[in-house]
């Protein structure tokens, strides 16, 4: 028998080990779909540290995954904080690429000063506007964001595969159903000569000084941490808790598209319709694992980005398949929410209960 | 006109509704078995996905057509019983556990398929669920064509219906399911185990779903391919609001669903040249959303959904 005691709230420590509990967990039950692979486990791992960390070209490609996934979590986390349940980052990742593709492909011109604002502000925003709807929805007819926000994220890749088989298509594209290249002065520079790593990193830091900031210091993050506790409550106290709302779908959307600009405007110069393998998914384990704060997320991010590059690199060494690394993700996943009743709950394992109660 | 009413009229058209309804009948009535029980499970589009996967490579491995069925329905059971686990005795968060459940299964499903199959350039084929042929009703003039030429897990879906709407409303277990998803606390104090009953519902919910999944590969196509499951599962989730939770408007809601599915595709073929295909292919999705903002108002959830128990509480 089991018995769960409610604990005062985790120290940070506690937290972090939680945390890191929940990602060796899940790094060592992938151990069994690696034997049935028939993979040398330990060989595997070795091959996946070396294809994250054991160049500065693979270090800098970790990075540079890990940009979009800092982005994605930092959205999902700071909406899951006020328990707005945003599922649709992939969507608004693919909405804030798009809009950096209309705008920086000669929509405008200009120094790069101003063009590389505009096309990160258009996909903010495009990210913001499509997480509103659900918002709203949610707010004023009280329409489950989940599933709308799901939903949205089949939609709005049709709309991109639409547009770059129409009026966005590269007509020196050769034909392939791609968006016209951004231009020089509206890319974000890359940080290092010949490598991928780009200006995209930095944004994503910032934003997560930003998110952290607004937390833990503004009314604002007050309120939306209020809300996340106890809506009703929130709302007693005279916490607005609609604008509340607004204001965190707005945010968390335009957090989502960022991650699209970055993908777009930093990586891969133009827009096709395979951006994103799910990034807007795993955003969700990066956010879950930084046990949404802010800070986390950025550790959180740079894990999971090491199982996908590692994992791409020891496929490519071994043959085996690198959905293993979206099968860690997962598994990650489940893990770390397990391991957050160790937060909540001082966990009892009780003997015999019935007999006892029996005997008194 | 001439040609809506030409579609409407064709007996190729209801057939073709009915098809498409099919994987949404068995997802929505599993879905809305859990959710009578107090879970909801996004795990729903992963469970799909193994469904579809554990289905067909049971067949591909030789396990025969209704040896997949099974296949199909542990494998659903088994990533249900899991939600169940997180959510219910543990009483976690019943959006994230769905998710990672979602996720786990997807992933699974497709490391699997990639291990068995490490280099086929085109995706081995079954062979698949024929239509059946009954006696006399196949043969019935328009009516057989568009009704009685369906695959056994067709006929499969809607013995389903009924068998859930009966258990549901008529017997001690359905009444009892019911209650668990209202008033927890009421079935702990008639002596009934709340965690039972809800691990139950969820096992046997995903067990269902996962027919929808196996529908796709055994029936629908005759192979599995990555992200053919394709949100089919949220739209469940949306119809399963859409539908009350009501075993009845469920079916209803499907096949309207289908019919809606099965007309645009050939509306397409009308009018295809003006309008991007795209359009045409976000519309379930749209509809989708369009059903959960029409019920909104006056949905009526089970009170104890998302309500983690704790036994002992009140």
């Amino acid at each position: 028998m089991i018995r769960f005691e409610p604990r005062e709230p985790a120290s940070l420590g506690r937290m972090i080990a939680v945390s890191v509990a929940a990602a060796v967990v899940a790094l060592i039950l992938a151990s069994v779909p690696m034997l049935f692979a028939g993979l040398n486990v330990f060989e595997a791992y070795g091959l996946m540290v070396k294809g994250a960390f054991g160049s500065v070209f693979a270090f800098t490609e970790m990075l540079t995954r890990a940009t979009p996934l800092i982005l994605t979590g930092l959205a999902a986390a700071v909406a899951f904080r006020a328990k707005l349940w945003n599922i649709g980052a992939e969507g608004q990742l693919y909405a804030g690429a798009l809009a950096a593709v209309a705008v920086g492909t000669g929509m405008v011109s200009g120094p790069s000063y101003v063009l590389i604002p505009l096309v990160v502000l258009a996909g903010a925003l495009a990210g913001g506007l499509v997480m509103l709807g659900p918002t709203l929805l949610k707010t004023r007819l009280g329409v489950d964001e989940v599933v709308t926000t799901l939903l949205l994220n089949f939609v709005i890749l049709l709309f991109v595969q639409m547009m770059l088989e129409g009026p966005m298509k590269d007509p020196m594209g050769m034909g392939w159903p791609q968006s016209e290249p951004i231009l020089d002065g509206a890319a974000l520079p890359k940080l290092m000569n010949r490598m991928r790593i780009h200006w995209g990193l930095v944004i994503a830091l910032v934003s997560t000084l930003g998110v952290y900031f607004l937390l833990k210091r503004t009314v604002w993050g007050f309120e939306i941490r209020a809300v996340g506790e106890n809506a009703a409550a929130a709302k007693h106290a005279g916490i607005p808790v609609t604008a509340t709302f607004v204001r965190v779908g707005l945010l968390s959307g335009a957090l989502a598209g960022l991650a699209g600009v970055g993908e777009v405007a930093g990586l891969k110069g133009y827009l096709t319709a395979d951006l994103s393998p799910g990034f807007g998914y795993s955003g969700i384990v990066v956010a879950m694992l930084a046990g949404l704060s802010p800070i986390g997320v950025v550790f959180a991010a740079l894990f999971i980005a090491s199982i996908f590059v590692g994992a791409d690199s020891m496929s490519r060494a071994t043959g085996v398949s690198n959905y293993l690394a979206d099968l860690i993700v997962a598994m990650a996943l489940l893990c770390v929410l397990v391991s957050g009743l160790f937060l909540r709950f001082r966990v009892r394992f009780i003997g015999v209960p019935r007999s006892r109660e029996a005997a008194e | 006109m001439s040609e809506i009413l030409d579609i409407l009229l064709s007996a190729n058209f209801w057939a073709a509704s009915l098809r498409i309804a099919t994987p949404l009948i068995f997802g929505v009535i599993g879905a809305l078995i859990c959710e009578r029980a107090g879970v909801l499970n996004l795990g729903i589009e992963g469970i799909f996905t193994a469904g579809a996967m554990a289905g067909w490579m049971a067949v591909w491995l030789g396990a025969g057509l209704w040896g997949g069925v099974l296949v199909a329905a542990l494998a659903g059971g088994f990533f249900g019983l899991i939600h169940a686990i997180l959510t219910v005795p543990l009483g976690l968060s019943q959006h994230v556990s769905g998710i990672g459940v979602t996720l786990f299964a997807t992933s699974l499903s497709y490391f699997t398929y990639r291990t068995a199959l490490p280099d086929v350039s085109s995706p081995p084929r079954i062979e698949a669920f024929k239509p059946l042929d009954i006696p006399v009703l196949s043969d019935l003039p328009f009516i057989g064509p568009a009704l009685f030429q369906q695959t056994s897990l067709t006929f499969l879906a809607l013995a389903l219906v009924l068998a859930t709407a009966y258990v549901l409303y008529r017997t001690p277990l359905g009444l009892a399911i019911q209650a668990v998803g209202d008033n927890p606390s009421a079935v702990e104090s008639q002596g009934l185990s709340v965690y039972g009953l809800r691990i139950g519902a969820v096992v046997a919910g995903s067990s269902i779903m996962a027919l929808g999944g196996a529908f796709l590969t055994m029936s629908a196509f005759d192979a599995f391919f990555f992200g053919m499951v394709n949100g089919r599962g949220w739209i469940c989730i949306a119809l399963t609001v859409f539908a009350s939770w009501r075993p009845g408007k469920a079916l209803l809601g499907a096949l309207l669903f289908g019919a809606f599915d099965a007309f645009q595709v050939r509306l397409q073929t009308e009018v295809g040249s003006f309008i991007p295909g795209q359009v045409f292919l976000m519309m379930p999705y749209l509809l989708s959303i369009a059903a959960l903002v029409v019920v909104a108002r006056r949905a009526d959830y089970p009170r104890a959904l998302l309500v983690p128990y704790f036994r002992g509480q009140r």
